[in-house]
């Protein structure tokens, strides 16, 4: 089977606007979280990573008018013009698009600004960036709940492997919106402060808005390589929104992902976690990677640097994982405290220096989708 | 008190089978000592949520540590108790 | 892709217009003037769906668990069966009534349906498929996406059988076409068959 490759990439986030803004951020151990009024939230406001619209349009100038792009579209824009700006012979009558993002532009539906009322649509979302870029393959748009953006990234690997294109840009995006604010309030699932993924004192999540891209493909470039070797999803058949308690789907797509990748969970060396901060999927995590024997792998979640990015947050921490692989830096989980989950798992508190070849990126969401991602470092001379 | 009490049971059970889309039960099929998760009437986490809002909703009660709920939202009984002692409408 | 060539159309629904068809033959059909919100409970009545979860669920779910009742009704399938499902409006009717609940106090039980994906959950937890899920947000029908991406996970073995399909719903109208592929049919599964059996109601 052909290796699959993760070539560029960039994240657009509270963090920066480019993948090596936001490592260095992450390296300097700076959030993206901070307190953000609004008036739903007894104590006047809530944490979150929320991108400061100046800055971002200030940044969008370069590509268009930001006046006629949503906040979301921009984000999304500027993401896939970094990824093609470092790949200049790309052939986009051939290249496939694969958008992820579960809520889109919903945020129009409180504040429509001057666009029509048809923009809050995924399939608008689509068209746009589509046209924008001149992409003449249409778009495959997935929403997947929180697994979207990784799931997108095992769609692009399916299709290449069975020869459908040779090259996909994958972008995801998801803004933080009243709409899914409001929602999250009514599951009391919001965090009262900064979210504290596997800690003794979690309680919730904090929620966070980015973008990503990556480009796809089977084509190989000369020194280190980072290549997608195994992927599987699973349903855990038991709730539409509360996690297993076996942790049963994200355990078999771990089981599945690391036999397509022909490894045994211990030759994983880095596992980044889903790690939401809520008691129930912190939990469920433990469960799952301990009955997969990954209780020792280095592990960490990006949530307190980003809060949860929804459709986004798959594809940013594949992004992360990538780049922890080829810098052979593991990252440290933010705001972690005492472990607070029943089994034991192996959290990195501080920047580590180390050899790294591969590394599994596990992502679950409701409707009890999980994902597993295995990635290998290649090395091309 | 007596009356009064029974009444709000009743007006419970409407309630939570009106909110919680129970629509194959009727208010005779729920027993004031029912267990109204587990192997009672079966509810799950989000009717938990559900049962907050009833709260809020109909007798102005907010709960605000959803590990409260727990204790509440034991039987038609203690809820309906948890209620005479604490609604503000 | 020669192994797709054993792949069959084994079971087919379609849902539209107040009429359910399964394999191109109509086995139930309801008055025209009957909403979605009768049509989804008389169907639940008269095919004795017994599953109270049911009555909970927004109406894309109802849709969901209704087709892929009828749909999987005596075939067998494994819990390796994947679902990939598509549709052009999302989650937008309980979109809407989020929305609307936002003005007031919001419903956790309304919000946790604003994915399209949680109809793939209902339908797992349902007949206990521990699978492959997607949903696709599309313009239209897609018969090549559908058949693209069941066939990688046919192919690569990630899936046993797969249920494919259409699943929309907006402002009450409802369009429906699932099928079940397998290695076992007579239909081959192909873009044209996939075609003309959700073209049955649109001529």
């Amino acid at each position: 089977m052909m290796d699959i490759l993760l070539q560029e990439d960039s994240i657009i986030s509270p963090l920066g606007f480019s993948t090596s803004e936001n490592i260095n951020a992450i390296k300097a151990g700076n959030s993206g979280l901070q307190f953000h009024a609004n008036s739903r939230f007894q104590n006047g406001g809530f944490y979150a990573g929320i991108i400061d619209p100046t800055f971002l349009a200030d940044e969008f100038s370069a590509l268009g008018d930001a006046k006629k792009f949503t906040k979301l579209e921009q984000m999304m824009l500027l993401a896939i013009q970094s990824v093609l700006n470092n790949n200049k012979q790309i052939d986009l009558k051939t290249t496939a698009l694969i958008i992820s993002s579960t809520k889109g532009n919903i945020n129009l539906w409180d504040n429509p600004q001057n666009f029509s009322e048809d923009r809050a649509s995924l399939n608008s979302l689509g068209k746009i960036i589509q046209n924008f870029f001149g992409f003449e393959l249409q778009p495959i748009i997935v929403s997947n709940a929180c697994i979207s953006g990784g799931l997108a990234v095992a769609i692009a690997k399916r299709f290449i492997q069975a020869g459908k294109f040779d090259n996909a840009v994958v972008v995801a995006g998801d803004l933080v919106s009243d709409f899914v604010t409001s929602g999250f309030q009514s599951f009391q699932a919001l965090s009262n402060s900064l979210c504290r993924p596997f800690s003794k004192t979690r309680d919730g999540i904090s929620l966070g808005e980015a973008a990503a891209a990556v480009l796809v493909s089977s084509e190989i470039t000369k020194g280190d390589n980072i290549a997608l070797i195994g992927d599987a999803s699973a349903n855990d058949a038991n709730h539409i929104s509360g996690p297993s308690r076996t942790g049963e789907g994200l355990y078999k797509s771990i089981q599945q992902g690391l036999k397509e990748a022909q490894l045994s969970a211990s030759e994983i060396d880095y596992l980044s976690a889903h790690g939401t901060a809520t008691v129930f999927n912190d939990e469920m995590e433990a469960v799952a990677f301990n009955r997969a024997g990954l209780n020792h792998v280095p592990i960490n979640s990006f949530k307190g640097f980003y809060g949860h990015t929804l459709g986004a947050s798959a594809l940013i921490e594949t992004i992360l994982a990538k780049h922890s692989l080829l810098n052979n830096e593991l990252y440290p989980s933010l705001n972690f405290e005492e472990l607070g989950v029943s089994k034991p798992i192996n959290i990195i508190q501080n920047l580590v220096k180390k050899e790294l070849q591969t590394a599994l990126k596990t992502a679950s969401g409701f409707g009890g989708c999980n994902l597993a991602l295995i990635l290998k470092k290649i090395n091309n001379g | 008190m007596e009356l009064k009490m029974s009444d709000l049971r009743t007006e419970l059970k409407q309630s939570i089978i009106e909110q919680l889309n129970l629509e194959e039960l009727s208010i005779e099929d729920i027993d004031n000592n029912d267990s109204l998760f587990g192997d009672g009437l079966g509810l799950d986490s989000i009717d938990a949520l559900e049962l907050i809002v009833l709260l809020e909703k109909d007798y102005g009660i907010k709960l605000t540590d959803p590990n409260q709920g727990k204790e509440i939202f034991i039987s038609i009984n203690k809820m309906a108790e948890y209620i005479e002692s604490h609604r503000t409408k | 892709m020669d192994k797709a060539r054993n792949l069959f159309i084994t079971n087919s629904i379609r849902i539209k217009n107040e009429k359910i068809s399964l394999k191109k033959e109509t086995i139930l059909s309801f008055d025209k003037e009957v909403g979605f919100s009768q049509f989804s409970k008389d169907a639940y009545k008269i095919l004795e769906l017994k599953y109270p979860k049911y009555h909970k669920m927004d109406s894309l779910c109802k849709l969901g668990i209704l087709s892929s009742h009828i749909l999987l009704l005596n075939q067998e399938i494994d819990a390796d069966t994947a679902l990939v499902f598509s549709n052009s409006s999302s989650s937008h009717d309980i979109d809407l009534k989020h929305k609307q609940s936002m003005e007031n106090i919001v419903s956790p039980a309304v919000f946790v349906y604003t994915l399209p994906n949680i109809v793939l959950g209902e339908i797992s937890i349902k007949h206990k498929l521990q699978s492959e899920n997607v949903f696709f947000v599309e313009d239209k029908f897609n018969a090549e996406l559908l058949l693209d991406y069941s066939e990688t996970l046919l192919n690569s073995g990630k899936a046993s059988n797969v249920v494919c399909g259409w699943l929309e719903l907006k402002n009450d109208q409802y369009d429906v076409f699932l099928c079940l592929v397998s290695k076992n049919g007579e239909i081959p599964f192909t873009k044209e068959n996939l075609e003309e059996l959700y073209g049955i109601e649109n001529e």
